[in-house]
């Protein structure tokens, strides 16, 4: 997993596929991170991802748990049409903002 | 019987091979000359599937899964079987966010995402026999084929 910390952020370089084969590593490489440098907030970066299915909606929202307890966010970036569809679809975008990028 | 084809493939239920059968299934769908987002709804569909054969269907044991698609005119029928424990309750489990396993974190959005992408979808399981998920998608729809029209 593609990772970087700044101060209490976390951001995710999400891979091209984001699937139940890939999601489980992410899952067990984000906890530890997140418990290591007291993570309070994850941005989650599908700049190059052009594949998702549920298993990457569940990633999103095992995280968003550990974290809302200390009252974190979660946030997406450079998401393209296609995972603006499945984070809008699966109910998730009620607890992840998606960060839209002005017009260059 | 014209505009018709089929194609089957068997494959070790391993969560590797998860990319391998939704790019399988994408790439026998080409033919339709479908848009983008029609392979994408198909790819997101049978990675749902054969994911729940995976992680239910076999509960990670590695046996065998099988996926059969065919063609009939611009109707793409795909079918994803497994002969593992089976589903108690299909309604129930259809439900969007049930999950047998909070724990692992699933979403619960498997099935609801295969009914979100496909015009059809039906669930066979019989307990201790396996599940067949059978999905249905019409491609090109409302498409104006042009290619019948002189140039």
């Amino acid at each position: 997993m593609k990772y970087q910390v700044q101060e209490n952020c976390l951001t995710i370089y999400l891979p091209r596929e984001v699937d139940h084969h890939n999601a489980e590593e992410m899952k067990r490489e984000a906890d530890a991170v997140i418990d290591r440098n007291h993570i309070k907030y994850i941005i989650f970066d599908f700049e190059k991802t052009d594949f998702m299915d549920s298993s990457g909606i569940g990633v999103i929202m095992g995280r968003y748990k550990t974290i809302c307890l200390i009252g974190g966010e979660v946030w997406a970036v450079h998401a393209n049409a296609r995972i603006k569809k499945i984070l809008t679809l699966s109910g998730v975008t009620k607890i992840m903002q998606i960060y839209e990028e002005e017009e260059a | 019987m014209k505009d018709t084809n089929e194609m089957e493939i068997i494959f070790d239920s391993r969560s590797e091979n998860e990319g391998f059968a939704r790019v399988a299934v994408a790439s026998f769908m080409t033919q339709l000359n479908p848009t983008v987002e029609e392979v994408a709804d198909v790819k997101t569909a049978v990675s749902e599937a054969v994911t729940n054969a995976v992680i239910h269907g076999y509960e990670n044991e590695v046996k065998k899964i099988h996926i059969r698609c065919r063609i009939r005119e611009n109707i793409f029928y795909v079918e994803v079987k497994d002969t593992g424990r089976g589903i108690e309750n299909v309604e129930e489990a259809m439900r969007p966010m049930f999950t047998t396993r909070p724990e692992q974190e699933r979403s619960g959005m498997g099935f609801a995402f295969m009914e979100a992408f496909m015009d059809q979808v039906e669930v066979e399981s019989c307990p201790g026999k396996g599940t067949t998920v059978k999905m249905r998608r019409a491609v090109g729809k409302g498409r104006e084929i042009w290619t019948t029209q002189s140039l």
